[in-house]
């Protein structure tokens, strides 16, 4: 039954956002508030079918019926409740409903507090979510349904891959999600735009909260990613320029340059066609992340080739979607009224820049993760295309964009002073040289890029500082005015500059680990002793385990430096036996920023066990960094001149009137 | 300065991006891609020793051998062509005789494939792209190798899932 009632909720809220996206559409166009008013109802009773249906699904898997095809592929009775609830998305049906589910979402929360929105343009918007929401529940009714029963119900389940099974899998996705779809909202009011054919700074006023929601989530996602990968993969690695990780990345780079042109729009009521363009091509690059992944084309192109109804299915979508928005674009782009005026020097400029950096950049890393699919498809033949490549094209291209990012934020708007900037940067500058040059005395005959790289880190993060130092006056004004300015300072201000100084901090954490990561690999017996970067490691013993659904060999590390005894760190190999596979559970120690990093390989037949260590040194600013600029975007959020559905300022005066 | 001026300054100021990026594409494109082969494509090919690749094939049965110190040998074969790797270090999870395996390196003078990355992304329903691929062009694929290849590998859910690298190195 409850298989059923899901199926029916999902078949509802087709029908629902069918009826969303057209009728609002006609109010607009007759003028009918009443009809208009329909997008509000729709969006809000769409969440409510969609949400009882994605329920329906975590209970299925809750109660391990597997008589439900999706339940027996990926779950068994014996998995702890968290990883029955995580396995929902961790397979691609349940991925897909989720998918929808934070569609719905998104398009609840405008109807919700969009209140302060133009009647037609929340209704444009709610019907433009409408069309992909529609689009996505049919992609799951015809080609993907999680409700499916088997005809003859099987007594245990296949079981859940063993990788999947741990907490990332609880956080990562729906983060994930949470940014790709949330991304559909800046889509959805760019197509809403140029379908009414107006655009303004209260329009970019609308966008630039919802984005920033989107981008705080993907950011957070795409870190959390990153680290589960580090510590569940056993062998330390952080990012692999694999497709899939790509496929974040891209809509996160066009997300980070909307996120810059919509403050532009804003401000200054410039780069609106610009602005427009760019929400286009984010979302765009969702759907795109969605169809690599979805579609299997990365597994195989050829399993692509011979089961292509769910990668057809969504290329038609892509197809649909992207060519369809970038016409109205073409169509209508020119007939948005130009804006404001800046000179090439001034803080519009600096926005343009940074722009053109990350949309560039964008565009490699599109290209190396397209290329080797298309010499497949056209020349057959195979290759790969790796961190050489990323590290010749993306590494120079964010280079300059680091070097440019301390003094975007310090330029007047309109017209800017260079040199006045770079006297003010001239304390950062120094901070940073003074640090290349420690650095290299303390590494003296190492790589000659590391020092310079952190030195670059070290001036985003003094160019912050000095940002927020200039803004309060510290140094140069009393105090009293300091603490006034301070308190008067917008909380978007102290948000840029953290999320600036995280830019900083990450690429410091990422040239301390991959320059001086140490690495011992060797067998082990009892009571053998390694030494790595300064600690003596002393294998204990190997204990066997029985866990809930496999059976773990776990090896017991006693960790010590200079003779005094730190910790007992407990890495493991488990092996899940209805799958018949084994995975790798590293163990970390924590020492400050850096880690001490066990996983092991396989044991002989002598108790001897293969082992790997890492210390890797100041490993974990790489995840810091992000979480810097996600809390950074938050406090930005928080900020009152940006508050989803703050009041527009006319509305504001009416109110006070009364009062006095 | 003018509506004209500042935008041709936009303009030339976004072409000289573009021109430095699809100048570091270019050059990144000569030497940083690795190409993919199976033992036959290396015996008719003649690759030369020192030049990068991926090799990719079925780890021949019975041709396992670990030495001292982690050092690990075996053989690749596809069907036609067998070809001797040597490699030091941990070998993957899901590493095993008889199953597919990726390993990038270059041969040397002996002819001997040393590897510095053993790739191992599979479990009993999937195999690595490159290996199915090729065994089924050659046409020593077994249906019992693949199943159904979406089904074990979830990397849309999972940055872990989705890298080859990642599985296993």
């Amino acid at each position: 039954m409850i298989a059923e009632s899901g199926h029916y909720a999902l078949v509802l809220a087709l029908g629902l956002a069918l009826i969303q996206s057209i009728v609002p559409l006609i109010g607009a166009r007759l003028r009918d508030d009443a009809l208009m008013n329909v997008a509000r109802s729709t969006a809000l009773a769409q969440l409510l079918f969609v949400g009882a249906s994605f329920v329906a699904l975590v209970m299925l898997h809750v109660n391990s019926d597997f008589s439900v095809a999706n339940v027996y592929e990926n779950s068994h009775s014996m998995k702890p409740l968290l990883y029955k609830i995580t396995g929902v998305w961790g397979n691609h049906e349940g991925s897909m409903l989720l998918w929808v589910s934070i569609l719905a979402l998104f398009g609840g929360l405008v109807a919700a507090f969009g209140n302060n929105l133009p009647l037609s343009l929340r209704a444009h918007v709610l019907a433009v979510q409408a069309w992909i929401a529609s689009a996505f529940y049919l992609f799951i009714l015809v080609t993907s349904n999680p409700f499916l029963r088997i005809a003859s119900p099987p007594i245990e389940g296949r079981d859940l891959n063993p990788v999947l099974q741990d907490i990332g899998l609880a956080v990562h996705p729906p983060m994930l999600y949470l940014g790709y779809v949330g991304f559909s909202i800046s889509f959805s009011f760019a197509i809403a735009a140029l379908m009414e054919g107006r655009i303004d700074a209260a329009w970019a006023r609308w966008v630039r909260p919802w984005t920033l929601v989107a981008w705080i989530f993907l950011t957070l996602g795409i870190a959390m990613g990153s680290y589960w990968a580090y510590y569940e993969l056993g062998w330390g690695g952080w990012w692999f320029w694999d497709p899939v990780e790509n496929a974040s990345l891209m809509p996160w780079l066009a997300g980070t340059a909307l996120l810059h042109s919509a403050l532009v729009m804003e401000k200054r009521n410039a780069l609106k066609v610009w602005t427009i363009l760019l929400s286009i091509l984010t979302f765009s690059l969702s759907l795109l992340g969605t169809f690599l992944v979805r579609s299997g084309v990365i597994t195989s192109v050829h399993a692509f080739a011979t089961d292509p109804t769910r990668g057809v299915f969504i290329l038609l979508i892509l197809c649909l979607f992207i060519g369809g928005s970038l016409s109205l674009f073409a169509g209508r782009a020119t007939s948005l009224k130009q804006g404001g005026l800046f000179a090439p020097i001034s803080r519009e400029g600096a926005l343009v820049l940074n722009n053109l950096l990350l949309t560039v950049a964008c565009a490699v890393v599109l290209f190396g993760t397209l290329y080797p699919l298309a010499m497949e498809m056209l020349a057959d033949f195979k290759m790969s295309v790796g961190a050489p490549f990323y590290n010749l094209t993306f590494a120079p291209l964010f280079t300059l964009l680091l070097l440019a990012v301390p003094f975007g934020p310090m330029l007047a708007w309109k017209r800017g002073d260079l040199l006045g900037v770079t006297q003010r940067l001239l304390a950062a500058g120094v901070a940073g040289l003074v640090v290349v040059a420690i650095v290299w005395a303390w590494t003296r005959g190492g790589s000659a890029l590391a020092p310079l790289a952190i030195g670059l880190g070290v001036f985003v993060i003094a160019g912050a500082v000095t940002d927020l130092v200039e803004r309060t006056g510290l140094v140069r004004l009393p105090f009293a005015t300091v603490l006034h300015r301070t308190r008067g300072l917008p909380r978007s201000a102290w948000g840029s500059a953290l999320a600036h100084a995280g830019l900083g901090v990450a690429l410091i954490g990422i040239v301390c680990e991959t320059t001086w990561n140490s690495e011992y690999i060797a067998t082990m017996k009892q009571s053998d002793v390694a030494h790595v970067a300064g600690y003596d490691v002393k294998l204990d013993g190997l204990f066997q385990r029985q866990g809930p659904n496999y059976r773990e060999m776990i090896a017991e590390f006693n960790v010590s430096r200079d003779g005094e005894a730190l910790s007992v760190m407990t890495p493991s190999k488990r092996s899940f036996t209805t799958r018949g596979s084994s995975t790798t559970e590293a163990a970390l120690l924590t020492r400050g920023a850096s880690q001490l990093y066990i996983s092991l390989g396989d044991a002989n037949a002598e108790g001897a066990i293969a082992v790997r260590i890492y210390h890797k040194p100041l490993v974990l600013l790489i995840w810091w960094g992000p979480v810097l600029m996600a809390f950074g975007g938050v406090l930005s959020l928080s900020d009152r001149r940006l508050r989803v559905g703050a009041p527009k300022p006319a509305r504001a005066k009416q109110r006070l009137q009364p009062a006095e | 300065m003018t509506r004209k001026q500042r935008r041709m300054t936009i303009i030339g100021g976004s072409l000289a991006v573009l021109a430095l990026a699809a100048a570091l594409v270019l050059n990144a494109l000569r030497d940083s891609i690795v190409f993919f082969s199976t033992p036959t494509m290396v015996a008719e090919k003649h690759v030369q020793a020192g030049k990068r690749f991926r090799l990719g094939g079925l780890v021949q049965p019975g041709s396992l051998q670990r030495g001292d110190n982690l050092a690990v040998s075996f053989e690749v074969a596809d069907g036609n062509a067998k070809l001797p790797v040597a490699y030091k270090g941990i070998l993957p999870d899901l590493f095993r005789e008889g199953q597919g395996v990726v390993a990038e390196g270059a041969l040397d003078a002996n002819g001997v494939f040393k590897a510095d990355t053993v790739l191992a992304k599979h479990d009993e329903t999937y195999m690595p792209k490159d290996v199915a691929d090729a065994l089924k062009k050659q046409g020593h694929w077994k249906d019992d190798y693949g199943g159904k290849a979406s089904d074990g590998a979830k990397p849309a859910a999972t940055t872990a899932q989705g890298n080859p690298q990642g599985a296993v190195r």
